[in-house]
């Protein structure tokens, strides 16, 4: 089996619309949303849902004030800065607390417990193209990299019981723990970017996070006419460190009509330049091994 | 008054509103501070340089257990709530693995044996640089690999102080980092995009927003490239539209190669200033 990973550093480069092309364009496969904070793959690719599974991201603490002595030892040892004391009483915050559990152990008055957080989900489909995993985060939760790793594995067993060879992932913008939970026991990591300073900048950071884990890279520049010069630097540095740059793709409109009718860009204009340019990216990356 | 550009989806255009919203503030020679608190990817200084002031560095404490000390009572592996100590009795195996702690202290505090022994980590830094007399840029810069930027996060924003204006570049998505950020502004900016992915984001932002209770608007970037959708829902929902940003071919080039629109064209600083305008509006109203 082999596990493919589209990532970029920089949101916004076109991760999601290129792992939809290449799903698209045959020889059935898995495909995972690892973007679980902002799943948008689902909106291209539709897929018929089979089964969805609730998910929690952990829990968190609280305390009930009636038990509560107000002997403050919850919140010397609180790390989080989650526990306050205010208007005569202590309480959690829940944006702060991490779930340590800390604080109900120590209390002397057992006056503290941990109310578990639900309300994400993953789902396994179908598409028209294959099968597909994803996921979604609800609002404000934590653990997004916890999450990552169910899609990925749920995605690498379903893969199994299907026989297909190949999974694609989309990755989440970053370096933090949901890229590295995207990113680990990958055999190819796929780095889109655009021609800007800040697309150059994340670029290179997110090469040395591939580095780190030993998966090979290879780069897309994406957009790469909106500013040629840039585009011409980032190629020299792929030289420079002898990373292949598969491929170029324009700015076109025909890539904002495909969004806008949640279709793939090489089904919606199959003979644009930018279908052309990911047909040949898609010939490299699955011909050649 | 402390402002986060935000959005759910990245590439949106938080950089280029917070330093386009910045440099507004700074020529009206406002008391303000943008702090970059996108950690795992920081561009601000992509964009705008100061004078380096002082450079601090965020770690976090990682225990590491003294196998010679250690009685493997199995203490500290039940209080870990983050599966970050890997515990063999048979084999008398006791390590922490420091990539899944998150510095809770809770082994620390399980040990009787006094064989738990903290060591610091390094996470990232935090960079102070002054750009003009009363303006200042803080940076957030997590090391590649580390699991959450949030503790180098919380330094940048402790380190901004009670200025007049204080403009928080945002993580991506709902998480904890986006959390971390949007928790501690008095208003937020929702910056994004009129497709079905921007939509579909902002729904998700938003949504996020509101449980923290906090006040916000939205600009919608690259206007005119999508479709009205977004547009239909912001009026259901009643929440205001800051401002529509049109997509503009030149302006891509100029921020691509690190210009800020606002300091080059009279249009976009007349844009921004009205947006800066309207925001502190909103936040008083």
């Amino acid at each position: 089996m082999r596990q493919i990973v589209i990532i970029s550093g920089k949101g916004g480069t076109g991760k999601t619309s290129l792992s939809a092309a290449l799903a698209t364009m045959g020889g059935q496969l898995m495909v995972a949303d690892c973007d679980v904070d902002a799943a948008n793959l689902h909106l291209l690719l539709e897929p018929t849902d089979h089964s969805k599974h609730p998910f929690s991201t952990g829990s968190k603490a609280v305390i009930d004030q009636q038990l509560c002595t107000q002997c403050g030892a919850c919140m010397d040892a609180c790390r989080f800065d989650a526990i306050r004391y205010h208007e005569d009483r202590y309480t959690i915050s829940d944006t702060s607390c991490d779930g340590c559990r800390l604080c109900m152990r120590i209390c002397p008055a057992d006056a503290i417990s941990m109310i578990e957080s639900n309300g994400s989900y993953w789902t396994t489909g179908t598409f028209r193209n294959g099968w597909m995993v994803h996921a979604r985060l609800a609002p404000g939760e934590e653990n997004s990299g916890k999450l990552v790793n169910v899609v990925r594995e749920q995605s690498r067993q379903l893969s199994e019981r299907m026989g297909l060879e190949t999974i694609l992932i989309d990755g989440p913008p970053g370096t933090g723990c949901p890229a590295i939970s995207a990113m680990s026991g990958t055999d190819l990591a796929l780095l889109v970017t655009e021609p800007s300073r800040s697309g150059f900048h994340d670029l290179r950071r997110v090469k040395q996070l591939a580095d780190g884990f030993g998966i090979p890279s290879v780069v897309v520049i994406n957009k790469y006419d909106l500013n040629e010069q840039v585009a011409a630097e980032i190629a020299a540095w792929c030289r420079s460190e002898k990373i292949p740059l598969i491929g170029r793709i324009p700015f076109e409109p025909a890539v904002v009509e495909a969004m806008l009718q949640c279709r793939t860009v090489v089904e919606w204009a199959p003979r644009s330049a930018a279908a052309g340019e990911i047909a040949a990216i898609h010939r490299q990356i699955f011909q050649s091994k | 008054m402390k402002i986060a550009i935000a959005s759910g989806k990245g590439g949106t255009g938080k950089t280029f509103v917070s330093t386009n919203l910045f440099w507004v503030a700074a020529q009206q020679g406002a008391d303000c501070v943008l702090a970059d608190c996108d950690a795992e990817e920081p561009n601000v200084a992509e964009f705008l340089a100061g004078e380096e002031d002082r450079v601090e560095e965020v770690y976090q404490l990682v225990p590491v257990i003294d196998p010679g000390k250690c009685t493997f009572c199995g203490k500290c592996y039940e209080y870990c709530t983050y599966n970050a100590i890997l515990y063999l009795p048979e084999r008398k195996m006791i390590q922490v693995l420091p990539d899944l702690c998150h510095d809770c202290g809770a082994c620390s505090y399980a040990c009787q044996a006094g064989a738990i022994t903290e060591h610091p980590k390094l996470l990232g830094r935090v960079k102070q640089t002054t750009y003009a007399a009363s303006q200042q840029i803080i940076e957030g810069r997590a090391e590649v690999g580390v699991y959450s930027p949030v503790p180098v996060i919380t330094k940048t924003i402790h380190q901004t102080g009670e200025r007049e204006l204080v403009f928080l570049d945002s993580p991506p998505g709902i998480s904890c980092p986006f959390i971390a950020t949007v928790d501690r502004a008095d208003y937020v900016v929702l910056v994004t995009e009129p497709t079905p992915f921007g939509l579909h984001d902002l729904q998700l932002s938003a949504a996020t927003v509101r449980q923290l209770g906090k006040p916000f608007g939205v600009v919608v970037n690259r206007a005119g490239l999508g479709n009205n959708e977004i547009y239909q829902w912001l009026e259901q929902e009643s929440i205001p539209l800051l401002l529509k940003i049109p997509f503009d071919r030149e302006v891509a080039r100029i921020y691509a190669e690190g210009g800020l629109p606002a300091a080059v064209d009279d249009s976009y600083r007349e844009m921004f200033s009205r947006l800066l305008t309207l925001i502190v509006k909103q936040r008083i109203s």
